[in-house]
């Protein structure tokens, strides 16, 4: 499933590897040798995938997280959801294409499913502004999480922002405010919240539909408080150090789970979810159902509690004894 | 990492303006005059010519604010680690002792309780020199006390928000969790009927602006502060155009609904008081 346009630097042993078996593959009539190479190229192949992914660094992990041939929002509704019944306004402003909501059936669920959504095209990635929503998106998932508490529907979302849109209408239209409300409104409803960033989970636009009982990470996606590049230019006043920040910042699903800020690491197919969207979707399917009917055994008031608890003992800190 | 910090006001950390020395003169931000730095602190810290509101110390804040001598600090005892062992040009660790040392301050907050006009009140600010004001582990620790101590003994609360940083990125991901952590207790607060007054200083950008400082039942800003979520630097390098002029002001959020009144500093303890004596009475 690579992309004939895209590659990635550290993949280049990969597609020679898959130049090679395709080449051989195209030859007529195929030898008994033939066969046997490209037997042996594979198993080359796969131990190149292992080997490459296996250690792959911030910066690199950075990279897959936004490989354009991921699956996104709209992959997973197809692969994972048995219906998705979109719901689109704000009731205010408009309907961003940066964030979808709607009603979704997965297994014996009824859930509201709310996500980012980058775009495909470069026509619906204009749409989508490449993932960053605007005010109205957050309040549209406002609006339909509550609706979703009210009716006792659980809620799924899945984070795929390099943030929330900077720019002069976002800023007029509010979107420090609506964030903050978005987590103070998602901390406080009574149905399970399950969280999982699929691709880039950017700041304050990946958080704003990110308070919930579980929140999991996709194994090379990240989730970050500044992007490695926004970071780098603050602090090392220049762009080219975006891998150093990526790394400073300990942003991989390894790190994130190790710190123990989030609850669980979804692992990916072999060489990323670019590869292979189907095992990526059957893999995210397992986890949510798993996830889904753990949460559903607890009461509002649990829920409440234990999410309450979640975040209330994130940040390490020095406390002295008082004097 | 306990021994306690000189409690002395911190040296001003005022820029050094061009050609102006130190000391005796200053430079206003806002209309360019030199003037005595004498009539400007005794004008808590704006222009004697035009007002302008500069940099104001979460030490000053505290004596602008509350009655004198009424204030108890709390959760003093709480000091940074380096969780990620976060190192760019410095490390975090030593900037983070720099940066004691220079401000007198642990980390970039102040709580506690005092009394506004004799209305007793949770109270913490922000102090935007420190780290630029920036919210990490401790920061979104003593808030989250301070809010659920407020919420078990229904205090009003006010919370004066400068902070250009934002979540403070040295601690990554915990910074960026601090915003959720603390909107989550202002649930509990809110549920409880608990009264809170957010004050937005210049400046409040960020995960700060995005998260508790945009959660108030009403919302103060001082004249002409900037306010928002994304910096101007970033919105230029995205949108290409030029910013319109007043962009993220005080005046530019009254204006499209986000701050409920603009308070000049002199004003700003009755304003409080008055608005907790319209909601404050449980
Ligand atoms: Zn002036």
């Amino acid at each position: 499933m690579a992309s004939a346009t895209f590659q990635l630097p550290f993949e280049q042993p990969i597609y020679e590897l898959e130049d090679q078996i395709r080449d051989l593959e195209g030859v007529e009539p195929k030898t008994a040798e033939t066969h046997e190479q490209i037997r042996a190229l594979r198993k080359q192949l796969t131990e190149s995938l292992r080997s490459i992914y296996k250690d792959l660094d911030e910066w690199e992990t950075v990279r897959v997280a936004r490989h354009p041939d991921r699956p996104m929002f709209t992959d997973y509704v197809d692969l994972v959801f048995d219906e998705f019944v979109e719901l689109h306004g704000d009731k205010f402003f408009g309907d961003d294409r940066a964030l979808r909501t709607g009603f979704a059936k997965l297994d014996e669920f009824k859930v509201m499913l709310v996500g980012h959504h980058k775009g495909k095209t470069l026509k619906e990635r204009n749409e989508c502004y490449f993932g960053c929503a605007h005010p109205e998106g957050y309040r549209k998932a406002m609006e339909k999480m509550r609706l979703a508490a009210k009716y006792g529907l659980p809620i799924i979302t899945l984070i795929d922002t390099p943030g929330a849109y900077p720019g002069i209408g976002a800023e007029e239209r509010g979107q420090a405010q609506v964030i903050a409300e978005s987590m103070l409104e998602m901390s406080r409803l009574g149905t399970p919240i399950i969280c999982v960033v699929i691709g880039e989970g950017g700041s304050g636009g990946a958080l704003g539909i990110g308070v919930g009982d579980r929140v999991a990470v996709l194994e090379n996606a990240y989730y970050s408080v500044i992007s490695p590049e926004g970071c780098a230019g603050i602090l090392w006043k220049s762009h080219d150090y975006a891998p150093q920040a990526a790394k400073a910042l300990k942003i991989t699903a390894r790190h994130l789970e190790r710190l123990g800020v989030i609850d669980d690491v979804v692992e990916e197919p072999l060489g990323g979810a670019h590869r292979d969207h189907h095992q990526m979707a059957t893999r995210l399917k397992m986890y949510l159902v798993k996830t889904l009917r753990e949460l559903s055994q607890l009461s509002p008031d649990e829920l409440l509690a234990g999410r309450y608890e979640k975040f209330r003992k994130i940040g390490p800190f020095l406390e002295a004894a008082q004097p | 990492m306990s021994e306690a910090l000189p409690d002395a006001p911190p040296p001003k950390p005022q820029r050094e303006k061009r050609g102006v020395p130190s000391g005796l003169w200053l430079r206003c931000d806002g209309c360019g005059a030199t003037v005595f730095r004498k009539s400007c602190d005794e004008n808590l810290n704006c222009c004697p010519e035009c007002d302008h509101h500069m940099y104001m110390s979460a030490r000053d804040r505290v004596a602008s604010v509350l009655d004198a001598g009424t204030f108890e600090e709390w959760d003093t005892n709480i000091t940074a680690v380096d969780p990620l062992e976060f190192s760019d040009k410095k490390k975090y660790s030593e900037r983070l002792v720099a940066e004691q040392k220079r401000t007198g301050l642990k980390d970039a907050i102040l709580t506690g309780s005092g009394m506004i006009r004799a209305r007793r009140v949770a109270f913490a600010v922000t102090d935007s020199a420190f780290i630029m004001g920036s919210m990490g582990s401790v920061v979104g620790e003593r808030l989250t006390r301070l809010i659920e101590r407020a919420t078990t003994d229904r205090l009003p609360l006010i919370i004066v928000s400068g902070s250009g940083g934002g979540a403070r990125m040295h601690e990554g991901i915990f910074s960026l969790m601090q915003m959720a952590k603390v909107s989550a207790a202002l649930a509990r607060y809110d549920a409880a009927g608990g009264l809170f007054i957010s004050v937005l200083t210049n400046p409040t950008m960020g995960g700060v602006a995005a998260s508790f400082a945009s959660l108030g039942d009403v919302i103060f800003a001082e004249p002409k502060a900037l306010i928002g979520f994304a910096g101007p630097r970033t919105i230029k390098a995205t949108i290409r155009i030029e910013l319109p002029e007043g962009f993220q002001t005080s005046e530019f959020l009254l204006e499209h609904g986000y701050v409920d009144r603009i308070v000049r500093r002199r004003e700003m303890k009755s304003e409080i008081a008055r608005v907790i004596d319209y909601c404050g009475k449980r």
